[in-house]
């Protein structure tokens, strides 16, 4: 792919000194791209228009809203009900947050079904892995912002986290607040970083794509791309296919956050913070669920089960410990899973692992919302340890062991060999 | 390339002595850079830690003559509140007979009350920091007759110590002093 030549003097003018539009036309005109990709690709562009929907939405609700504990609540019940369209861009703002993560997790299975996570791309995926801590934090500091019950109890619960860093936990703890219970600071510092941490986001968002261009688009088939006839330019054909996404997307996103804005939502967050009554049940936002469960997952009496064990952690430390383990052990897919074929399509045990670890996962949301009791905190438990289990035993035992089928010859030759098959009953 | 040939020119004229000499200066500018980078960082961090005018509502001033033995009532101290419960005899009597085996972190009710009567402490599960139930007559008051914290069940007995659930600690004793006999600073 040769440099463009721009007949617009300005542009050349600007080219020539700082190679922005070189830039642009190759990465989002030229950039060779497989021609197999089907439609779980489209999720990855999709994540990058909601953080610019993010972005516009949150600077035009920041114009009216207060970051203070005695104005906070009043100021987003300001915005419901007096500000001009202060409804529409709140609830595009509170269902965005949950689109966002819907499409994020898509994406991240996406990932695991057709190993995207391996050679070249290690890179690629712990920066995505990167993105989603991120993104966590932001949402965690978002929903702060409206100073209601479960903004309260929600991040009383989850700063308290920190306490079981040995040692420092109890003062880091009132460093992160600012005082020694969640309280004005807090508000303030939380709404500081809801404004900086999705410019955070982009910048990731920047590395991730870089890495992406320089290792090039994995594939349903998960092999390389050995030559032209194998790729076409992501303009115009993938521009067109995301825009058609786009639109299914928006129909839902638009469905959700217009007929039933408050459908993901708990309601006791219209009910103002109140520092001396905990809510019945304190609830995550939903996509918080399985981690959520994983948190409460560790038996009380787990120093009685390994009596002989000399157990320095107690139930709680070891909960937080496995809730930052789920996210962070991620990273270290591409080493766990030797298997140098990467789609799961090749891979016969794999793919079925693949559809009970999502299974699992859902399991695992659906625990997160239930009290901590009985057969829930049993059946919790369970999709707790299947978790890990998945990834840190199945998945490098399968990867050694499995017999995988045959790879096809190249992207062009499997495209190809469809198309006649296709053909044959036409003749 | 080319920096390594003067380098290795200069170092046949000096002896190599130069090298080491550079070293030093390098490793002794790094250094001081990089302590007077972390002082630096200091005053960004502390920023963060409560400010003076948190730190001076520490203490607060409880009058004591209106509650009823059995009664409790809620005071907030710092942003956190304080439970203050009048005991009843029953009460005291259960919680000092306790076993120091049975409790998960042992501690005497003795150790935890200044007057027998006057329990005293902060209302903050020391779980996951929810408030615990059993202040108003009616709320469940666990298994334990004390407090019950809804959040991940948790069970505190009428010394405010963790009995049954995840917490891993008694209820916790803020610093305070009796004024008079009805009255108390906290802080
Ligand atoms: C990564 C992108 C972002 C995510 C995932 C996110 C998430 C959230 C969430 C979950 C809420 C709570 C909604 C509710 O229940 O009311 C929220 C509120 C808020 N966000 Fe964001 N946000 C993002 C970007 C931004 C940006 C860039 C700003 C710009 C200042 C912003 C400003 C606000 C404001 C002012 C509120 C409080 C008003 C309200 O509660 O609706 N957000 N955000
Ligand atoms: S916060 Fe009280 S039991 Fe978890």
């Amino acid at each position: 792919m040769t440099a463009p030549t721009w007949k617009n003097p300005l542009v050349k003018w600007v080219d020539t000194r700082l190679p922005i539009f070189t830039f642009m036309h190759h990465d989002l005109i030229d950039y060779p791209t497989p021609k197999n990709l089907n439609y779980m690709w489209n999720f990855g562009s999709l994540l990058g228009i909601i953080l610019v929907i993010m972005i516009a939405t949150g600077i035009f609700l920041s114009f009216n809203y207060t970051a203070h504990v005695d104005l906070a609540f009043d100021s987003v019940e300001r915005i419901m009900r007096d500000v001009n369209h202060g409804w529409l861009i709140r609830y595009l703002h509170m269902n965005g947050a949950s689109m966002f993560f819907l499409v994020v997790y898509i994406h991240i299975f996406r990932g695991l079904y057709y190993g995207s996570y391996k050679a070249p791309r290690e890179l690629l995926w712990i920066i995505g892995v990167a993105i989603l801590l991120v993104m966590m934090a932001t949402a965690f500091d978002g929903y702060v912002l409206p100073w209601g019950q479960m903004s309260f109890w929600g991040a009383t619960v989850i700063t308290n986290l920190f306490s079981v860093i040995p040692f420092v936990g109890d003062k880091i703890v009132i460093w992160l607040w600012g005082g020694f219970a969640v309280d004005n600071p807090t508000l303030n510092r939380f709404f500081s970083l809801h404004y900086l941490l999705p410019f955070v986001i982009f910048g990731l968002v920047f590395l991730h794509i870089w890495a992406l261009h320089t290792a090039k688009s994995n594939n349903p088939l998960g092999i390389d791309i050995k030559g032209d006839q194998d790729t076409i330019p992501f303009h115009p054909y993938y521009t067109i296919k995301d825009s058609f996404g786009f639109g299914v997307f928006l129909i839902i996103y638009l469905g959700i956050t217009l007929f039933t804005p408050n459908l993901l939502g708990h309601p006791d967050n219209y009910i103002r913070a109140n520092p001396l009554v905990t809510p019945a049940e304190i609830v995550p936002e939903w996509y918080f669920l399985p981690f959520y469960a994983i948190l409460r997952a560790v038996p009380d009496n787990f120093i009685d089960i390994f009596g002989l064990l000399p157990v320095i952690i107690d139930a709680k430390t070891s909960g937080v410990v496995l809730m930052f383990a789920s996210i962070l052990i991620l990273c270290l897919l591409p080493w766990l899973d030797r298997s140098k074929v990467r789609s799961a399509k090749f891979r016969p045990i794999y793919r079925q692992l693949f559809w009970i670890f999502l299974a699992d996962c859902l399991v695992l949301g659906w625990v997160g919302a239930k009290p901590a009791e009985g057969t829930m905190l049993i059946i919790g438990r369970v999709a707790t340890f299947w978790y890990f289990f998945h990834l840190l035993i199945l998945v490098p035992l399968v990867s050694k062991y499995e017999k995988t089928r045959d790879l096809p010859e190249s992207i062009n030759a499997s495209v190809l060999s469809k198309r006649t098959e296709i053909q044959v009953p036409a003749e | 390339m080319a920096g390594s040939t003067t380098d290795q020119k200069v170092e046949a004229e000096n002896g190599g002595d130069t090298e080491t000499r550079r070293d030093f200066l390098l490793i002794s500018t790094v250094s001081v850079g990089a302590v007077g980078a972390a002082i630096a960082a200091w005053p960004f961090i502390d920023l963060m830690n409560p400010s003076a005018d948190v730190l001076a509502m520490a203490s607060t001033e409880i009058d004591l003559s209106s509650i009823e033995e059995g009664q409790s009532i809620t005071a907030m101290w710092r942003g956190k509140p304080v439970f203050i419960r009048k005991r009843t005899s029953e009460e005291i009597e259960s919680a000092s007979n306790v076993e120091m085996m049975d409790l998960k972190d042992p501690e005497q009710d003795a150790a935890r009350v200044q007057k027998p009567e006057w329990l005293v402490m902060i209302g903050i599960c020391t779980h996951l920091g929810c408030i615990p139930l059993g202040q108003k007559t009616g709320q469940i008051k666990g298994e334990y007759n004390g407090w019950f914290c809804p959040c991940h069940g948790s069970h505190y007995d009428t010394a405010g110590r963790i009995r049954k659930g995840p917490a891993p600690k008694n209820l916790e004793i803020p610093p305070y002093k009796f004024i008079d006999n009805s009255s108390i600073r906290i802080g």
